[in-house]
């Protein structure tokens, strides 16, 4: 009785239960780090922010993949128009703009995570895969008006996880090997030249920083190594909960927003961490299921390139805060405080579960 | 083309690629989940130990806490030398914007010259900018105030109280208790890192050098945690410091301020000491300066003032001055040809006024024309007659005056509780052959006799040979120090008792004889034991040895000495005059003597020690 009553529930309302299961777990740990963090206060915003996102998940869910993919182009179309106007009309801020001013402070760039994988798996829709020359260069340009957009505010991180999810739509959609290498050794080749015309000052130093942290410790550098500290003093079980010294006593900074994977290592040791890890890989898995079962390319294409972004995520956060990456500004997904990155993670995660759930009609 | 393209496409290939992407997708995911994995393995496993240690560097801050250094008392209590709270002024450079600017801001409110804000500028181009500059050492109560009420103008200032050393008697005993300093970088290779953590001052002159392990105690240790910021969260483990010693000494400073005055506007050293324990009361160098100027570090203006001045205020004559002891080494030579028995009791010689060696022209002329006539051993001293000596020296010979007057401690350091003693000259034949390359002459023989040629004594050096006169060949330990903690050498030299009588009332008669030279400071409540004088500063030329020595400038004038003791039949104290450029050992050194020994015996004796003066 029970169970047909949710099984009719499940029905009218498209929702992925084990995918929310996971978010749910994941949202309410990083909640309980994020109180140790920085207290009640931020907890409040942050369930604010979550509920709020968590809206816009069972909303997107609802909409059928077919109309998304209707609505693609217009918003690709809408998305280079506010990353333009944030170039003439932006909110500067700490030298960057980023910014809007819609009423709201809003981040054109956050939309455009979203977009760049729908318009690319759009773009191969109808055309026969795996993609020949002609249509990667298309794709590429497709994505490379957003990324030098987003770049010039400039905001390195954004960039980086918008060319990726686009060239991730490409991996899917079976780009030969042969091109990704090839792409792999030219980026290598370019780099040089990237690094004299591409790169901001302050982003060049983060480079810097990150080839060699030692260099000025109470510089630039001074607080991914005091992150590598949060973490390694952490040990295997942790300081405790609200008992790391580097977090409760502002060694750490950012502790609340980019770092806090660092306070979760201090305070919950190597356990911890790997149970978040576990929680990240159901969801990702989970993701990545959905798009395997997936029958249409459109669906099979962005559901896939939003999970792997998602991990994207996770692995340039987890790997800049423990020194192995430059210091570029991605948040923990779902659990670092603030910013419009919840929203647009949980409108993909709206997205790929829409894809799931209307599976059996599209097969009908 | 357009055609082929559509009609190629194949979902079930399609199908087959995206699967395999998605493969791919899930290896690559686990391979860079393995990546993340390890890093963090590799953090919080293997560099765990070094990274929690690095956690408690952060949080846990240890600083030192100076202890307070001992004072210093005299005999009686008398505080000399203590601690007193202050202020200092320093800035930040970093947070103050144009420093030069501010630092003429500030002179309204505080007095600083153009000459010091120059050398704070530089100061500021030597130092890291984060390092706090001090603007003003010592500030008084109405530069407090007026900083402390603008405080708002000047941020990048602060005041901070501390512990400075305070000498309450400034030149009057400058040379024997020192001063501190700030440690600098020689200091620092010296010291003790972990005891002189956290302390800026260390003795760099006088009792505050040599006591400096007594007076410094034991700094204590707080161990704090501190957020990023620095701020203070709560106290981990507190380790008070242990005060320095408290010092007292053997000086009176009353006897002191006695000697100082007696010495009046002279340069020169006073030293008094008591001869049945080692005591010394007082001991002056005159002139002195105040060695408040030196803690903060001295200007250079006063310092190179203090370093050119003719009068050497720095220098301290009581333990560093060589004089020659003149005729004050009569006693001893007395005593000495009495000893080898070159002369009986009652020896008797006619001074005609003039001595010559057996065929040698060179005549040594006495200081009174025609001579004395008849004198004995206790007339050749109460009258100070040179013939007597210039015949009795060659007879002992250099040999045997080098090793009589060794054991008087002539020509060896006291080892009082001072660094840098010199340790005077006791000329030998070996001594002048080595140093000279030169045969040791007779004629050098004939004028040692009355303590010229090579002879160098301390005023030091002087009481300590006194003492052992006074004490009938018994000698002491001087010392400055009550409870003194080094080791005493001692020793008492076997002499007849008689030949000590006869030089003691020889002593005695410079004073108390109508004769005596030194008659003039008789008094009728004690007897004075005593001996003038002269040290040569430069020689006279035969021509010029009836010269008077007023006619002469002032700083070629001869040194005047006395040596006394008192009362004569039972020591109580033994006094050395060194009276710079006074000419009459007699006339000038001998009244400061008497002076001294009046207010002890009659003024600062009978008080006890009941009055401290504070």
């Amino acid at each position: 009785m029970l169970a047909n009553k949710a099984q009719n529930f499940n029905k009218r309302h498209y929702i992925d239960w084990w995918l929310v299961s996971f978010i749910l777990i994941l949202i309410g740990y990083g909640l309980f780090v994020l109180y140790s963090a920085g207290g009640w206060g931020l907890v409040k915003k942050q369930m604010i922010r979550l509920a709020l996102g968590f809206v816009v998940m069972l909303m997107l869910a609802q909409l059928k993949p077919e109309k998304l993919a209707g609505i693609t182009p217009w918003l690709y179309v809408i998305t280079i128009i506010l990353l333009v106007s944030v170039y003439f009309f932006g909110y500067e801020s700490k030298g960057a703009k980023r910014w809007l001013q819609l009423g709201i402070r809003f981040q054109p760039s956050e939309l455009a995570k979203l977009t760049i994988p729908l318009i690319l798996a759009w773009y191969f829709r109808f055309r026969v895969l795996p993609p020949d020359f002609k249509s990667i260069i298309s794709c590429l340009v497709l994505l490379l008006i957003p990324v030098v957009l987003i770049q010039n505010q400039p905001d390195l991180g954004t960039s980086i996880l918008v060319a990726v999810s686009g060239l991730f739509v490409l991996f899917l959609a079976g780009i030969s090997w042969k091109y990704i290498f090839g792409g792999i050794i030219s980026v290598a080749a370019l780099a040089p030249i990237a690094w004299s015309f591409i790169l901001k000052d302050y982003q060049k130093r983060r480079v810097l920083t990150f080839l060699n942290p030692e260099s000025d410790t109470l510089g630039s550098s001074w607080n991914i190594i005091q992150s590598k500290i949060a973490i390694g003093s952490g040990g295997l079980i942790g300081k405790g909960w609200q008992n790391g010294t580097q977090t409760q006593l502002d060694f750490l900074p950012e502790h609340s927003t980019d770092f806090i994977l660092s306070v979760l290592s201090e305070e919950f040791g190597l356990v911890g961490v790997m149970i978040l890890l576990a929680i990240y890989l159901a969801i990702i898995f989970r993701g990545l299921l959905i798009a395997f079962r997936a029958k249409d390319t459109f669906n099979r294409l962005f559901a896939g390139a939003l999970s792997l972004t998602f991990f994207l995520y996770l692995f340039i956060n987890a790997g800049m805060i423990s020194g192995l990456l430059p210091v570029v500004g991605v948040p923990l997904p779902l659990v670092s405080y603030g910013g419009t990155s919840i929203i647009t993670l949980m409108a993909s995660f709206g997205m790929i579960m829409s894809v799931h759930n209307h599976r059996k009609l599209l097969k009908s | 083309m357009r055609q082929n393209y559509r009609q190629i496409k194949n979902p079930k290939a399609e199908t087959r690629v995206f699967n395999s992407r998605i493969f791919a997708s899930v290896i690559i995911v686990s391979i860079a989940l393995m990546i993340i994995f390890s890093r963090f393995f590799y953090l919080q496993v293997i560099k765990h130990k070094e990274l929690l240690q690095s956690s408690e560097k952060n949080r846990i801050r240890t600083t030192s806490l100076s202890p307070a250094r001992g004072f210093i008392y005299d005999r009686n209590g008398v505080l000399l030398v203590d601690n007193i709270p202050t202020y200092r002024l320093h800035v930040i450079p970093e947070k103050s914007g144009n420093l030069k600017e501010k630092l003429y801001e500030m002179q309204s409110l505080v007095n600083l010259t153009d000459n010091e804000i120059d050398d704070i500028l530089e100061k500021e181009k030597q130092n890291p900018p984060f390092k706090p500059i001090i603007v003003k050492a010592k500030l008084s109560e109405d530069e407090l105030s007026n900083y402390v009420s603008r405080k708002h103008m000047f941020p990048a200032f602060t005041a901070t109280p501390y512990l400075i050393r305070h000498y309450r008697y400034t030149d009057l005993i400058a040379h024997l208790v020192g001063y501190v300093g700030r440690i600098n970088e020689n200091d620092v290779e010296n010291l003790d890192n972990k005891r002189y953590q956290g302390t800026e001052y260390t003795g760099k002159q006088g009792l505050e050098k040599s006591l400096e392990d007594r007076l410094h105690g034991q700094p204590g240790q707080l161990t704090i945690e501190t957020n990023a910021r620095g701020r203070v969260l709560r106290t981990i483990k507190e380790e008070l410091p242990v005060s320095g010693e408290d010092i007292q000494l053997t000086i009176d400073i009353r006897l002191q301020q006695a000697a100082f005055n007696a010495l009046g506007d002279m340069t020169g050293s006073i030293i008094v000491a008591n001869p049945n324990n080692g005591e010394i009361l007082a001991m002056v160098s005159k002139p002195g300066f105040d060695p408040n100027d030196f803690v903060n570090g001295i200007s250079q203006k006063k310092y190179s003032l203090l370093l050119n001045s003719i009068e050497n205020p720095l220098f301290n004559r009581s333990i560093k001055g060589g004089y020659e002891p003149g005729s004050t080494i009569k006693p001893y030579m007395a005593l000495a040809g009495l000893y080898y028995g070159i002369i009986t009791p009652d020896f008797k010689m006619l001074s005609t006024g003039y001595f010559q060696l057996p065929n040698q022209p060179r005549k040594y002329h006495d200081w009174m024309k025609g001579g004395h006539g008849w004198v004995g051993i206790e007339e050749s001293i109460a009258q100070s007659v040179n013939t007597f000596y210039y015949s009795l020296a060659p007879k002992i010979g250099i040999d045997r005056i080098h090793s009589f007057l060794a054991n008087f401690n002539f020509g060896k350091t006291a080892n009082i509780e001072l660094n840098g003693e010199n340790s005077g000259l006791l000329p030998s034949r070996e001594w002048k052959k080595e140093t000279k390359g030169m045969i040791w002459f007779p004629g050098e023989t004939v004028i040692t006799g009355i303590g010229q040629g090579f002879l160098l004594n301390t005023p030091i050096q002087l009481t300590n040979a006194l003492a052992i006169l006074a004490n009938k060949g018994k000698s002491v330990q001087l010392h400055l120090v009550k409870n003194s903690t080094f080791q005493k050498k001692e020793f008492e030299l076997n002499i007849d008792e008689k030949y000590w009588e006869i030089v003691h009332k020889g002593m005695i008669a410079t004073i108390h004889d109508p004769k005596g030279s030194a008659h003039a400071i008789a008094n009728k409540n004690y007897l004075i034991a005593g001996k003038s004088g002269t040290s040569q500063v430069y020689g006279k030329s035969e021509e010029e040895i009836y010269v008077r020595d007023t006619d002469i400038p002032k700083h070629l004038r001869n040194h005047a000495l006395f040596i006394a003791f008192a009362p004569a039949d039972k020591p109580e104290i033994v006094v050395v005059v060194v009276a710079e450029h006074g000419a009459s050992g007699s006339k000038v050194a001998a009244p400061i003597a008497g002076e001294v020994i009046e207010q002890y015996l009659l003024k600062i004796k009978p008080q006890g020690v009941v009055d401290a003066g504070e």
